[in-house]
C-alpha cells in the first residue's frame, strides 16, 4: 500500500460496467512527510474521500478484486482508507 | 489507471487470435493537468474511444481482464472516456 494525496476527480459516463457506481479520484502518491513523489494515479474510491484527503491506497489487482468482490474485475489502483495522522 | 489522449489508429491484419475484434488506438498519457508525459503507447479499446478523447487505461494483468475474453496478451486496456478531470477543490 502506498500513501497519497487526492488532488482531483475524474468524470466518466461512458466505462466498463464493473466501474458503475464507484467515484475515480486523481491521487498524487507522497512520502512520510506528505511531499509529493512520483506521478499521479487514478484511483477508484472506496471510501468516500474527497479533494485534500490523505489515503492509503492499494495499487496491486488482486486485492483490489478481493474488495470489489469480483474474481474478474479489472481494477488495479483503489483508495481504502482515510489517513487521518502520520506520526 | 492513467490519464491519456487518443492519437491515432493501429491497424494490424495479422495479429493474435485474441485481438481478433479488438480496436488498437495509439495513446499519449497525459498527466493531471492534461500535459503530454512520456512516450505514445498502444492499448486495446473496450469502450468505442475515438481520436482526441481524453481516455482512462490500466496496465499489467488487470489489461487482460478487460477484454471480454480474459485470456489474452494486452497489457494496456482502455478502461473509460473521461469526460472532465478537476483538480482541486
Amino acid at each position: 500500500m502506498i500513501l497519497g494525496k487526492v488532488i482531483g476527480n475524474v468524470v466518466s459516463t461512458i466505462k466498463l460496467p464493473v466501474y458503475q457506481g464507484y467515484k475515480i479520484l486523481v491521487v498524487q502518491p507522497v512520502n512520510g512527510k506528505e511531499e509529493p513523489q512520483g506521478e499521479s494515479v487514478l484511483a477508484l474510491d472506496t471510501v468516500q474521500a474527497g479533494v485534500g484527503d490523505t489515503v492509503l491506497v492499494i495499487d496491486e489487482g488482486n486485492s483490489s478484486r478481493l474488495i470489489m468482490n469480483n474474481s474478474t474485475a479489472p481494477v488495479r489502483t483503489m483508495i481504502v482508507g482515510i489517513v487521518d495522522a502520520i506520526k | 489507471m492513467k490519464l491519456g489522449k487518443v492519437i491515432g489508429n493501429v491497424v494490424c491484419t495479422q495479429k493474435v487470435d485474441s485481438f481478433q475484434g479488438i480496436k488498437l488506438l495509439l495513446l499519449q498519457p497525459l498527466d493531471e493537468n492534461l500535459k503530454e508525459i512520456g512516450d505514445s503507447v498502444v492499448a486495446c479499446d473496450t469502450v468505442q474511444a475515438g481520436i482526441n478523447d481524453i481516455v482512462c487505461y490500466e496496465g499489467g494483468r488487470e489489461a487482460a481482464l478487460g477484454l471480454k475474453n480474459w485470456f489474452n496478451p494486452s497489457d494496456l486496456t482502455i478502461m473509460g472516456i473521461v469526460d472532465q478531470v478537476n483538480i482541486g477543490e
